[in-house]
């Protein structure tokens, strides 16, 4: 297969921008009525990689992601999964992608057996393919003893976990986690990483956002950096980094474009 | 995809049936409120017809048969029996609910038509008087009482005389009028309640609590959602709104006791006035789910849901209370299209005996018209990330 065939989902001059409240404008001091959080974001992940959106807190990671899984639509732009638009087709694409972020959360009243049914139903999951992934997931990360246990009694770790099972019920082409490894104690986090890299191996084409450096060094094939909603440098781990730790990487590109916008 | 619609309602059912508290307040409370409220109601009729019991009531007698001499002992309660005959006009005033008086007319030669029994014609004996009227009422019981107690000792075969009488009260005044001017507003209230327990917990609780942002990441579409949703929760409204039906047709024989036990008088609806209620309920219920759904969707959180609601109860309990200021139902086609006004209408007519059918129908259709747009609008909302994910 050639490069441009790998290519599982493509992100061309996404743009969006939210128009602020009053009460918005107030808290965050600023006279415009306009917030532009993404601003002409392109690259392009491939089979078998995890790409990286590397970037810091408002750098705009959380909307790229979700205009990616066509929770909100971009202004202008547009992205294709698997050769699908996000703009239009969202349905086709949100058969395609797993997305796991902090704003979904799972309702308290129910258990995770009972979620990670109902949620395979929603995907058109068949019964059997169903159980047999509910107990490949639920045995993976742990949530097994848990699986009649209401989710409002679940630690915060076992709920991240169980959020990943569930964005996965229907075995997605694309992973699309935000910020998978954010709350979670460093064991949980290693079965996160490592159930990433497993996806890898799989085939799966994984983004994930982070602002944590460390991250994107151990885990991720190619990586984005995200400046106010900009992307200010992209590809190959080692051709971004340029012989430099992430983080001092990071800081130089931060640098430059800060002043160049000076 | 029916599927999707089906999955959605059957969790939210789950949801519903596995919280205790929620059953309770949108499935007991309301049926068991209306069935105490409308009980306590019928015992205070009992007490205000008892309390007719020392008036003196003028019967008057036209014909008065030879043998009948029974009348002036008049029983415990007083009556003042003349002898005399009446034209139109005496009836007529007996409208006035304040007249104490029963008017008797024999037919000419009643005797010998009791005499001649079972041959020949059956003797009818016209009573006129006014049920609204407790003292009246109970003085036309005795009478009855006495007349048939008279003549099934003087022949073998008692004479069934159809002791017809003229109630000269607007069909089952008193009942009737408590039943339409309160009972709408009530079934309304009550409606409404049913409808805040379930549904700004359901949408604007799910979007607060981001757990309706995992349903949207699913293939599922928006429309099935919209329409889960509502459809779901009309189910369990209905539900409630069945309650409160539950509730009316349980305290009506209670009711039906206090009257027509005492004074011959019965709030009495037929098969048809159930159904018709029944239907309006329905109908009504389909309007508030849908309307308060899209005030939830619009809402931030279940509090701002709650206050965003307030303005239509208010509304729609000002409509409720409209039947007190205006004398019958009105019926008007406009009448019909209005929503809530038409279904307190409605009601209105049911219990005051004054059900039309076509009304009934064109305010059906007019509700069921109106939900339709409003998950139409709803549908909207859920695609609208302004509306799912305001901040
Ligand atoms: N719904 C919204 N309304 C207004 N501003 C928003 C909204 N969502 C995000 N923003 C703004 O857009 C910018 C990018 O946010 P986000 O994508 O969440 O950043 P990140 O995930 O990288 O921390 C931030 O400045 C944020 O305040
Ligand atoms: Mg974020």
């Amino acid at each position: 297969m050639t490069d441009e065939e790998n290519i599982v989902l493509q992100a061309k001059g996404l743009r969006k921008t939210f128009t602020l409240s009053r009460k918005q404008q107030r808290i965050e001091r600023t006279a415009s009525r306009v917030r532009v959080a993404v601003d002409g974001v392109s690259f392009s992940t491939r089979r078998g990689e995890i790409f990286g959106l590397l970037g810091s807190n408002g750098a705009g990671k959380t909307t790229t992601l979700r205009m990616l899984s066509t929770l909100i639509r971009p202004d202008s732009g547009d992205a294709l999964v698997e050769g699908l638009s996000v703009v239009e087709q969202p349905a086709r694409v949100r058969e395609k992608i797993g997305f796991l972020t902090s704003e979904l959360r799972l309702e308290d009243f129910f258990t995770p057996n009972y979620l990670f049914d109902f949620f395979s139903r929603l995907h058109g999951v068949p019964q059997e393919e169903c159980h047999r992934r509910k107990a490949q997931l639920f045995d993976r990360f742990g949530i097994g003893e848990f699986a009649e246990v209401r989710v409002a009694n679940l630690s915060t770790g076992m709920k991240q976990k169980l959020s990943i099972a569930v964005s996965l019920v229907h075995d997605p082409e694309v992973i699309i986690f935000d910020e998978p490894t954010n709350g979670l104690d460093v064991l949980t986090a290693r079965v996160v990483t490592d159930y990433l890299r497993e996806q890898r191996e799989a085939g799966k084409s994984i983004i994930l956002s982070t602002h944590i450096f460390s991250l994107v060094e151990k885990l991720c094939d190619r990586v984005g950096v995200l400046i106010d909603g900009r992307m200010a440098a992209c590809g190959q781990l080692a051709e971004v980094a340029d012989g430099l730790s992430m983080e001092d990487r990071f800081f130089e590109i931060y640098q430059r474009q800060k002043g160049g916008e000076q | 995809m029916r599927g999707n619609i089906a999955a959605i309602m059957q969790k939210e059912m789950a949801r519903f049936f596995g919280d205790r508290q929620m059953l309770f307040n949108t499935v007991l409370l309301p049926g068991l409120l209306i069935y105490i409220i409308y009980s306590l109601m019928g015992s205070g009729i009992s007490q205000m017809v008892s309390q007719g019991q020392d008036e003196v009531v003028a019967v008057w007698v036209e014909n008065m048969p030879a043998g009948l001499s029974w009348m002036p002992e008049g029983g415990e309660g007083s009556m003042v029996v003349v002898e005399r005959a009446f034209g139109q006009g005496s009836v007529d005033s007996l409208a006035d609910k304040d007249i104490n008086a029963v008017l008797v007319r024999f037919p000419a030669g009643f005797d010998s038509l009791v005499a001649a029994f079972p041959a020949g014609e059956v003797p009818n004996v016209e009573i006129y008087y006014n049920s609204t009227n407790n003292a009246a009422s109970r003085a036309y019981t005795q009478l009855t009482q006495m007349l048939e107690q008279r003549y099934s000792a003087y022949t073998v075969n008692a004479p069934q005389f159809e002791g017809q009488h003229y109630d000269q009260a607007t069909p089952d005044a008193i009942g009737a009028m408590v039943w339409s001017k309160l009972l709408p507003m009530l079934i309304v209230m009550l409606l409404f309640s049913g409808v805040m327990s379930l549904a700004p917990s359901s949408i604007a609780g799910e979007k607060e609590r981001g757990t309706i942002a995992t349903l949207l990441v699913t293939p599922m579409r928006r429309s099935e959602l919209a329409l889960g949703k509502v459809l779901s929760l009309s189910c369990l409204s209905l539900l409630s709104g069945l309650s409160s039906f539950i509730g009316i047709a349980l305290s009506l024989p209670r009711m039906m006791q206090a009257d027509g036990g005492t004074i011959g008088m019965a709030v009495h609806y037929a098969a048809a006035d159930y159904l018709a209620l029944l239907l309006v309920i329905f109908s009504t219920m389909l309007l508030l789910v849908a309307l308060v759904s899209i005030l939830s969707a619009w809402a931030k959180d279940v509090k701002n849901a709650g206050t965003m609601v307030t303005p239509l109860m208010l509304l729609v309990m000002l409509v409720g209370l409209l039947p007190m200021f205006q004398g019958d139902a009105e019926v008007s086609w406009g009448v019909s299209l209005i929503p809530f006004y038409n279904s307190i209408e409605a009601m209105t007519a049911i219990f005051s005996h004054q059900m039309q059918p076509l009304m009934v129908l064109t305010t059906l259709a007019a509700n069921v018209a109106y939900t339709a747009a409003a998950v139409w609008v709803l549908t909207r909302m859920f695609n609208s990330e302004r509306v799912m994910f305001r901040r």
